[in-house]
């Protein structure tokens, strides 16, 4: 722009930053007996200052923006302002005459002219004169007490420099570490004069492993085989078996589930349902199953689609991949377009900041960053990515549901599982029928109202006949995402608002995205900020052609092996899931306000031999459980709960309660009920299109699928309808899918003890569990079968007593009140059934 | 009142307690068993950030927006322009179809709606100037509920319990009768980021699909005795593992939860009974004795019936907070009377007109009036401009009123404009009322956080100021 900016341009620039401006003043509020003064100064300041500080100085002068700041002058901060730059301070305030700034503007001298190649309105140098005559006054954020903290120093924060390759320290005592695992741990518990505790014995160990490493327990027959295996390399063989097993994809997709805030239906406002986000769970079970490299795990989720392919199954599985972005919840009843748009490419960067590199951008959509070097126009540089990103999640048009998308077709040369039967002719002409009839009698409705809601029973009939293709095969389509066509004349087709590539309900081309002020859609930035992503050092800018969206480029810069994040986060994902804590112990934070690291050596040990490993996942739970420390045993040590009673050191094996899947896997499985064989779709996939819980013309809705009885699966497969999970889940702390979860939080409440006290489900696993042990003939026997099935151990002679002892008391009181439902001892061993599986034994992993 | 631990050892909470002691001195007596302190979990009563004005909360949500304009904001102007363009150009304005007088020694204006709630103006104390963000039910909803609408966020009422802890460990802290499925559904009573142990537990959901009542109260296989006998072998193999693993204070919180789990069960149906109030009382919630009576609060349907309905979860809410839950929510749904508004609005305030005055009437009768607040009213308001024979909604100006602990009686705070359009003087956000409900409470809106996602998270954002003009 060669032209000075006209009186008109500048008031709206002040218009556009009025919002953001306030929000300055509420965090900083000047001291109340100079509020009025200070006030003025700050409304001239808004005016006639800061307005030209951006349109003029910002673009080369700008710690945020500009990221390399021209001369070493920052206009951008008020400190950066006091600073001065390379030619030394530029302001005095209240001496004008001796303030460079001002002789820069006024361009009396060619050498210092600023800015480049024009002059301002003597107006403006007016302004600014007599700014600093009357002392300068800087209202903007970061002044006086806090000031901003300059990127350059908080990107010296550890968790942004690269993992350091370390030899493994000297220990005391070398006859206990196995691996350099150990040695690692061992040496930090030596400098505190800890010792670990023994080793867990045998059983302990397998019941242990296995369910962490499938979810499930071991059987009585995988006890005997480990038990009298002669092998010392026995425990090295259970986890190569265990590792080999599917439950090991689906216990540990479990996990990136939460994190991947995996649910079926949009939750938040009107909740509607995602019918084929099921297809996305199961890609994430089996590149678990399939040990899928992570750096190609992340990119796959970012960009399948953008991914060159052999053969369709590839790219069929690389277009469910990006279900990733797609299934998040969203707000269907949002009125304005560009609102929705916004808020979900919000959701989207929170996701994968948080997902693969344990920060949290999605802070800057307002502000810079507080904490961590995100300055806002990064935000937006990502935004632009996603904003060229068109997202494929389906939905219906419905009452309060405006924002439907389409879905991605699979091809079907490469025979994706289909949720639902074929429909059979009969079925569609009784659709077909229902449809006819209830257009036919919206024609003859007076009442508005009463039209209104038949016209979203005619779009549910609609969706289910839409399921289908016109010979009764269902088609074959997956949430995810493609990219936005690519912009006509390189974008200059299409302008709203002055920008190409956007119209009022938001992008419709791959195009940069503004930047809006405090987050505002009615506030965006004069200039679009070019597409790219967050600055760590070492790593350079992306480089994105301008016929793609930056996804692809985005993916490969997280899966980089010069990231400094992605594999740290992920291997504290692994360790936490494996102890019950991370190394670093705020998994989702590894930012500036998260916890440092406890073992900063190991992680950073873990992390590289991760990466030099393939980003196998299976190697590295292989060489964390075949560690000594995995091996600890869980009990109490006095001198340890005095010293570290978080356990932060490692010198036992943290006990803990089993994830609320693995209670009710183990109920079903211990009670002989367990479907392994995993099913196709799920129930939300059956229930089709429209609102998830609210009962709705022609169906149910999902009520009853949501608790279903009868549903014996593992519970990784059963339908997450977000706010409305299966009781089960939500009793024991299964994460909320509305958010992303890193950790789950491990509540004791009434409520837990109430179920499995009283809930049917539990009573007839009992009542399966009896029959089963009523099999074997002594009361020794029984008690051995069910000890070894709920705890993983036969009985010692005590707790056959007691187990005598209950069922005899239980006996009697049933003979003396007589009001038992059952007549026999079976009443008697199925409450001791019931007792087993009601113990912290039973519920604990040790 | 009693903390839930001097409730606990004083075993002062009814059967289920007693029966348990006397097991425990059973048990004690066999050797058994040391006796148990029970530890100070999520749910303990906590200390308050000040002195507290108010101990336990009943909102009363009327969920669709009620018509301020047709109830507690009169607007004499709007009735004499009706029929005139509203201003900015939207529609007709509507006259209220209803008659307003003054009430009470306040004065304060109540329409002929509300004939009994009325009688109870000298206790209200009137908000005409609140505002919230947008007008749409969902989102304004979800605001009402949990401060913002753009996140997942905690609840109000789970906010209150993880800020005060419960003063009855033998019942649920914060209970929601008959919440609704849509608008947020249970994300409006959801702990979200907070301890599941904060999350609110719904009574009488609507859908009777998704189930209705508290979960598994109940077993249908063992009488209590033969629970207990069974519960003892539980707690003695529970009480191996803690020796095991030697003074883990999981499982002994496993332990004591279980014995909480047991004597709530042996609590919670009584309270949910009815039938133990007299005739007299339930006559004075509008229970009709014909039909009344009942175990506990069923579905309503919008619009249906009369006041028995809702003046069953009224009489619910009270036995509820006397039996020391903090936070109550009941909620009236189908307030949303964009058509027919003469009718449709006198049948929604028929059914809780009663209700409202007789639940006043009866907690400033036992004396709980002082340390409750009751608070009224909908996720926005009602448009001036008449939307064919009813009113669209308005963001920009509404009622709420609240009643009881702490806020000043008979006090009308702020106004909107003369059509009742927009809030002008005294105005309230939504985040102010929380900062305000939170106070009366002795809790700092400011300093109520927790650490989610590397951030201290307030039910307030970075918003909401008190309202110190109401306070008594």
């Amino acid at each position: 722009m060669k032209r000075t900016l006209s009186v008109g341009v500048w008031s709206c620039i002040a218009l556009l930053l009025g919002p953001w401006l306030a929000v300055a003043g509420e965090t900083d509020p000047p001291a109340q007996g100079q509020a009025t003064e200070t006030s003025s100064q700050a409304a001239f300041f808004e005016k006639k200052i800061r307005p030209v500080l951006v349109a003029q100085c910002y673009g080369c002068h700008a710690a945020g923006e500009g990221r390399k700041v021209k001369g070493g002058l920052a206009l951008d901060t008020p400190s950066g302002l006091l600073q001065g730059g390379a030619s030394g301070p530029v302001l005095v305030p209240g001496k004008p005459e001796e303030s460079l700034l001002i002789t820069a503007i006024s361009q009396t001298d060619p050498s210092l002219a600023m800015p480049p190649k024009k002059r301002l309105p003597d107006t403006v140098l007016a302004d600014f004169t007599e700014w600093v005559r009357q002392g300068a006054f800087d209202p903007r954020q970061g002044d006086g007490a806090t000031p901003v903290r300059p990127p350059k120093e908080a990107t010296r924060h550890w968790s942004f420099q690269p993992p350091r390759s370390v030899a493994a320290p000297p220990v005391q005592d070398p006859s206990w570490p196995q691996s350099d695992i150990d040695r690692f741990v061992l040496a930090r518990l030596e400098e505190r004069q800890l010792r670990p505790v023994a080793d867990a014995d045998w059983a302990t160990l397998l019941r242990r492993v296995t369910f962490d490493l499938t979810g499930l327990p071991p059987t009585p027959a995988e006890l005997q085989s480990f038990l009298s295996a002669p092998s010392a390399s026995r425990f090295e063989q259970v986890v190569d078996r265990l590792l080999a097993t599917p439950a090991f994809g689906e216990k540990w997709a479990r996990h990136w589930l939460d994190v991947a805030r995996y649910g079926e239906s949009t939750g938040k406002t009107v909740n509607f349902n995602y019918p084929h986000a099921w297809r996305y769970r199961d890609y994430v079970i089996a590149a678990f199953q399939n040990d899928k490299p992570y750096d190609r795990f992340i990119i796959e989720q970012l960009a399948g689609d953008l991914l060159p392919y052999d053969d369709l199954q590839t790219r069929a599985e690389q277009l469910v991949a990006t279900g990733f972005l797609a299934i998040g919840p969203k707000s269907l009843n949002e009125r304005s377009g560009l609102k929705f748009e916004l808020d979900m490419v919000d959701e989207q960067i929170d996701v994968t900041s948080q997902a693969f590199l344990g920060i949290t951008v999605a802070c800057a959509r307002c502000h810079d960053h507080k904490m961590d070097p995100i300055p806002q126009a990064d935000y937006y540089a990502l935004a632009g990515i996603f904003r060229s990103t068109e997202t494929c999640y389906g939905t219906v048009a419905f009452i309060n549901a405006r924002r439907t998308a389409p879905l991605l077709p699979l091809p079907p040369e490469a025979f994706p599982p289909a949720a639902l039967p074929r429909l059979s002719d009969g079925e569609r002409q009784q659709l077909e029928g229902r449809l006819a009839d209830v257009r036919r009698r919206v024609e003859q409705m007076q009442d508005p109202t009463q039209k209104f809601l038949a016209s979203g029973q005619i779009s549910l009939l609609q969706a289910r006949l839409d399921l289908f293709e016109s010979d009764g095969y269902p088609k074959l389509l997956a949430m995810g995402v493609r990219d936005k066509p690519a912009g006509r004349d390189g974008g200059r087709g299409r302008r709203f608002g002055g920008f190409p590539g956007f119209s009022a309900d938001g992008s419709r081309t791959i195009a940069d995205s503004p930047l809006y002020e405090r987050g505002e859609s009615d506030a965006p930035s004069s200039r679009p900020v070019p597409r790219g992503t967050i600055h760590l050092p070492g790593l350079p800018e992306l480089r994105i052609p301008s016929t793609t969206s930056g996804r692809l480029q985005l993916a490969e810069w997280i899966a980089s092996r010069d990231n400094p994040l992605t594999a740290r986060v992920f291997v504290n994902r692994l360790w936490y899931q494996l102890f019950g804590r991370g190394l670093v112990p705020t998994p989702d934070d590894f930012g500036q306000s998260g916890l440092p690291p406890s073992h900063p050596e190991l992680l950073d040990h873990l992390s590289l031999q991760f990466m030099e490993g393939g980003w196998r996942v299976k190697s590295l739970v292989r060489s964390i459980v075949l560690s000594r420390v995995y091996r600890l045993g869980s009990e109490g040590d006095s001198r340890g709960l005095e010293i570290d009673p978080d356990n932060t050191l490692l010198w036992r094996n943290t006990p803990r309660r089993l994830g609320a899947e693995q209670v009710r896997d183990a109920i079903l499985a211990v009670s002989g009920q367990l479907d392994v064989k995993p099913p196709v779709g799920s129930a939300v996939a059956r229930a089709g299109d429209g609102p998830s819980v609210q009962r709705r013309p022609g169906g149910e809705g999902l009520g009853g699928a949501i608790n279903d009885p009868t549903d014996t699966h593992r519970s990784v497969y059963l339908p997450i309808v977000r706010d409305n999970l299966p009781e089960v889940l939500a009793l024991f702390d299964a994460a909320d899918p509305s958010l992303i979860s890193s950790d789950r939080p491990q509540t004791t409440v009434a409520s837990q003890g109430l179920f499995l006290l009283n809930n049917t489900l539990v009573i007839r696993a009992a009542d399966l569990l009896t029959r089963r042990i009523l099999e074997c003939g002594t009361l020794e026997e029984r008690v051995t079968l069910a000890y070894e099935l709920c705890y993983g151990r036969g009985p010692v002679p005590q707790d056959i007593g007691r187990a005598r002892e209950f069922l005899e008391a239980s006996r009697r009181h049933r003979e003396t009140n007589g009001q038992a439902v059952r007549s026999d001892d079976r009443e008697d061993w199925s409450a001791f059934c019931q007792a087993l599986l009601a113990s912290a034994e039973f519920l604990y992993r040790l | 009142m009693l903390s839930r631990r001097e409730l606990l050892q004083s075993g002062l909470s009814g059967f289920g307690a007693l029966a348990w002691a006397a097991l425990a001195q059973d048990r004690l007596a066999r050797g058994t068993v040391a006796a148990e302190a029970p530890a100070p979990g999520p749910l303990a009563a906590r200390t308050t950030h000040f002195a507290p004005r108010a101990r336990q909360v009943i909102f009363l949500c009327m969920e669709g927006g009620p018509s301020h304009l047709d109830t507690f904001d009169y607007k004499p102007k709007l009735a004499a322009d009706a029929g005139k363009p509203a201003p900015r150009g939207r529609g007709r304005l509507l006259g209220s179809p209803f008659a307003f007088a003054q009430q009470g020694q306040s004065g304060l204006w109540v329409s002929e709606l509300f004939p009994q709630v009325a009688r109870q103006a000298d206790r209200l104390c009137v908000l005409n100037g609140m505002h919230t963000d947008l007008p749409n039910h969902a989102q304004a909803f979800l605001q009402m509920h949990c401060g913002l609408f753009q996140f997942p966020r905690p609840s109000l009422g789970s906010w209150v319990l993880y800020g005060l802890g419960t003063e009855n460990g033998n019942l649920p802290g914060f209970v929601t009768i008959n919440p609704p499925q849509t608008n947020g559904g249970a994300a409006n009573y959801a702990a979200s980021f907070l301890p599941a142990a904060y999350q609110g537990t719904r009574m009488g959901a609507r859908n009777p699909a998704v189930g209705a009542q508290i979960s598994n109260l109940r077993n249908v296989r063992r009488d209590r005795d033969s629970q207990r006998l069974q519960l003892d072998y539980i707690q003695s193999l529970n009480r191996s593992t803690a020796d095991l693993l030697g003074g883990d204070s999981s499982v002994d919180g496993l332990i004591s939860s279980y014995e909480l789990a047991f004597r709530m069960q042996g609590e919670l149906p009584p309270v949910l009974d009815l039938s133990e109030e007299s005739a007299a009382t339930q006559a004075l919630y509008g229970i009709d004795s014909a039909g009344g009576g009942g175990r506990a609060a069923g579905p309503q349907q919008p619009g249906a019936g009369g006041p028995a309905a809702f003046g069953r979860q009224c009489l619910l809410a009270r036995r509820l907070i006397e039996a020391g839950v903090r936070f109550v929510e009941v909620t009236s749904p189908g307030w949303d009377h964009h058509r027919n508004l003469q009718e449709s609005l006198t049948n929604s305030c028929r059914a809780v007109d009663q209700p409202i005055a007789g639940l006043l009437t009866d907690l400033a009768g036992r004396g709980l009036l002082e340390e409750t607040l009751v608070i009224w009213g909908g996720e926005f308001g009602r448009s001036a401009a008449a939307q064919g024979d009813g009113r669209d909604h308005n963001n920009k100006g509404f009622t709420l009123w609240m009643a009881g602990g702490g806020v000043k009686p008979g006090l009308v705070h702020g106004r909107t404009d003369d059509y009742g359009i927009e809030a002008v003087e005294g105005k309230v956000h939504i985040h102010d009322w929380h900062a305000t409900l939170l106070h009366l409470l002795g809790l700092d809106h400011e300093r109520l956080t927790y650490r989610h996602a590397g951030r201290d998270m307030r039910l307030t954002d970075v918003k909401g100021n008190v309202v110190q003009e109401i306070l008594a």
